[in-house]
């Protein structure tokens, strides 16, 4: 314990000396860090605070050292991840790699392939889109059709993915390609990693409902790739996707807390938009209800986070808690999405307001793509069904 | 401190399991309802329950405590809720004798406590008046008529009130309705002169009673606590109490939850499982979620207890709250999806959905405690 409070102190005092103050604000997406080949920086701060980051491996937690990453055991990291959290600092690095890519590659990956990706993963260099989903393989991912033919000393690629998220402005792509037509659904799937830099490959924004444009479908018109690029077994794909899938669900969450940080504080929300009596008590009961319960909620799923830790380490099993934590998190958070909106009334109907801050318009916007995060990942009525079989053990 | 039970509180949680489901299984309480017992609990049982330690799980050590803690307590309230075990344990050990811990001088330490870590004296804490729990609106007034106290005035929904040896009564002193100060807490005898008992036959069969003050008189040496200091401590005892009721109504939940699960993996209807049909699964994996959600709530607010975290009100109303959402959630649910047997008197699905209405309302249901988080967050 002793070591860990010494530890504890020194990561507290590395990241008072490094972590520059403005990046100690909460974080707006605009200022995100993403990793690329182009990638860019919106001041100056925040290239120093990523390439301080970098240069200790915390970018990467508890990834081998020998790839570039912070050689951190689970509780180190935790510890980290608590003192960044108490100083309000910033995460340093964005990446699709860095969440569930690379977890999985060290995983799957052979040696080759761990030395080539992981270091420019913990160093920001690549940025990696997922590429599972297609226009006619949706929550029913094992009916995905984009052929991955071998010819030999490489695959040539033929197909449609859908919701590649960034993919216009990724690096590289992890694909589910079919290798082998003829056998059963989840059995002729692989796993490869695709440069979009290669000819043949084109990824085209689409519209979404806020107006954004962060996912893409991407087209692979006779892309040659080549055999080194196949993670896993040929045609054992699917249990590379079912690994990465676990670390997506964990994305979701993370995804969903830096999110809740451009919000602003929905209790001095309500107040300025409904109104308080001269005690500072919200003049509407029944939204002052409804906060209430919005906040246990999230507070009680937070504690739920925890238990599920302790229970991990104390090596027990988790009775089935984990995998409520997707449905949760992203159910509450649409319901504070609904109640944010109803507070502010008719100011909450645009997203070009000019009377609003930039934090409630993003606000608005937010509302309408976090209707995603029920979706994304894993949609609710798949997660209640695993629940179902997994945790309940009901019949199939 | 971690919200998961150590050690010595899983065997506790194992040896009380055991205990209950050989010595107090549902069909105990079904018999104390349908004999409409004068106790409203079996005395054997508290008994053995007392020689089990239980009654000393939350004392300090001076007085032969066995250092269990709040997770121990919580261990012990979930086996009651699912085995729906009626005892004095909450009025008596809970609510009563933390008030005494807290509140009381040496002297009335050593002349009570010792009496119910033997099974020797039970108590209630006589404290709501009117339809809801609401302490600060104490009304029943605590008269001083150049130093000859007097009580007067009603009480309501007294849990044990019809059984308990003595009352800890919330009273005012001075000051009106509503505020803080003013409140004092005072052992009355059950036996005092001008004292009316009338028991209430409550659907879960326990015993409860409202009390009447008619000008009872009371001295000084009976007051626990400060003369109209009495909240800080009340709240201590409340937090204490709603966090052990919650941990109480978590055990039920589990296991009427359990229950359905079971009848969902048997029964069979158009030829198959009804847990095959997706309309069910997807309810049950909702209800799952909830559950598990108010279990971290209730393990968070037993282990800011034990730590005397500075928040522990704040836990006690989130567990609280989200308890009762569920627990009513849930009990209704385990109805519907056991259909037509669901509201027979044969099946426990109905007890369960009894004692789930009734915790609700003890110590506060979710609009009072909604309430009291807003306040405490300044909103």
């Amino acid at each position: 314990m002793a070591s860990m409070d010494a530890f504890r102190n020194n990561v507290r005092d590395w990241l008072e000396s490094n972590c520059p103050e403005s990046q100690r604000q909460p974080i707006i997406k605009d200022q995100q860090i993403w990793a690329g080949r182009n990638r860019s920086f919106y001041c100056y701060d925040s290239k120093l605070w990523f390439e301080r980051m970098r240069d200790k491996g915390w970018t990467a937690p508890t990834w081998p050292i020998e790839y570039g990453g912070g050689g951190l055991t689970p509780d180190q990291a935790k510890i980290l991840e608590q003192e960044m959290k108490a100083l309000g600092c910033r995460p340093a690095l964005y990446d699709i790699g860095l969440w569930m890519f690379g977890p999985a590659l060290l995983e799957y990956g052979t040696e080759e392939q761990k030395q080539e990706h992981i270091p420019k993963i913990v160093r920001g260099e690549i940025r990696w889109a997922q590429g599972y989903s297609e226009p006619s393989a949706g929550s029913d991912l094992a009916a995905l059709k984009t052929r991955a033919e071998d010819k030999g000393d490489h695959f040539l690629i033929n197909g449609t993915k859908m919701w590649t998220t960034q993919g216009d402005k990724s690096d590289w792509i992890f694909c589910l390609v079919r290798t082998d037509p003829d056998a059963p659904k989840q059995q002729g799937i692989s796993f490869l990693l695709i440069d979009m830099a290669n000819e043949g490959g084109d990824a085209r924004p689409m519209e979404l409902i806020n107006g954004d444009h962060e996912f893409c479908q991407t087209f692979f018109d006779d892309v040659k790739v080549p055999k080194k690029n196949l993670v896993g077994k040929l045609n054992d794909g699917w249990s590379v996707a079912k690994a990465l899938l676990k670390y997506e669900r964990n994305m979701m969450s993370i995804m969903s807390s830096i999110v809740e940080k451009e919000e602003g504080d929905i209790v001095e929300i309500a107040k300025r938009y409904v109104g308080t009596d001269s005690s500072g008590i919200l003049t509407n009961s029944s939204v002052r209800s409804q906060l209430s319960l919005h906040l246990m909620s999230a507070q009680a799923d937070l504690w739920s986070g925890i238990r599920l830790y302790e229970q991990h380490k104390k090596g027990l099993s988790d009775g089935g808690l984990g995998l409520t934590m997707k449905y949760m998190s992203t159910t509450e958070q649409q319901r504070k999405d609904e109640l944010l909106l109803s507070i502010m009334g008719n100011q909450g109907l645009s997203w070009q307001n000019q009377k609003l801050s930039e934090a409630e318009n993003k606000s608005v916007k937010n509302w309408a793509y976090n209707k995603a995060h029920t979706i994304a990942g894993g949609t609710s009525e798949i997660q209640l069904n695993i629940i179902a079989k997994k945790a309940l053990n009901l019949p199939s | 401190m971690s919200m998961v039970l150590n050690e010595e509180q899983c065997l506790l949680e194992d040896t009380i399991r055991d205990f209950l489901s050989s010595h107090a299984p549902v069909a105990s309480l079904r018999q104390i309802r349908d004999t409409q017992d004068e106790l409203g609990y079996s005395d054997e049982l508290w008994q053995q329950l007392t020689d089990l330690g239980i009654p000393s799980i939350l004392m300090p050590e001076e007085f032969d405590g066995l250092g269990f803690g709040f997770k121990g307590l919580g261990a012990v309230m979930q086996q009651m809720g699912r085995h729906l075990t009626a005892s004095p344990l909450f009025a008596t050990v809970v609510l009563a004798a933390s008030a005494i811990e807290l509140g009381a001088t040496e002297k009335q330490k050593q002349e009570l406590l010792p009496k119910i870590t033997a099974g020797q004296l039970t108590l209630s804490l006589a404290m709501d008046e009117g339809f809801h729990h609401h302490p600060l609106n104490t009304d029943v007034r605590l008269e001083d008529d150049k130093g000859k106290l007097t009580i007067s005035g009603e009480k309501a929904f007294v849990l044990d009130g019809s059984s308990a040896d003595s009352f800890i009564v919330l009273v005012r002193s001075f000051g009106k309705k509503g505020d803080a100060k003013g409140l004092s807490l005072v052992l009355v005898n059950r036996d005092s002169p001008g004292l009316t008992i009338e028991r209430t036959q409550y659907m879960d069969g326990r015993n409860a009673a409202d009390l009447i003050f008619d000008q009872v008189l009371v001295t000084e040496n009976q007051l626990i606590g400060s003369l109209g200091e009495a909240y800080p401590i009340l709240q201590q005892v409340l937090d204490r109490g709603v966090i052990a009721m919650s941990a109480e109504m978590l055990g039920g939940c589990q296991e009427v939850f359990e229950r359905t699960l079971h009848y969902l993996r048997d029964r069979e209807q158009f030829g198959v499982k009804i847990g095959t049909f997706q309309a069910l699964q997807h309810r049950a994996s909702m209800m799952f979620c909830q559950l598990e959600q108010s279990k971290s709530a209730v393990l968070k607010a037993l282990s800011s207890l034990d730590s005397n975290s500075p928040d522990c009100s704040i836990q006690a109303s989130i567990a609280k709250t989200l308890m009762n959402d569920c627990y009513q959630k849930i009990t209704n649910e385990a109805i519907q999806m056991h259909g037509g047997m669901g509201i027979t008197d044969e099946l426990d699905i109905g007890l369960f959905l009894k004692r789930a209405r009734i915790s609700i309302q003890i110590l506060g249901d979710s609009d009072y405690h909604k309430n009291r988080y807003a306040e405490l967050n300044g909103y």
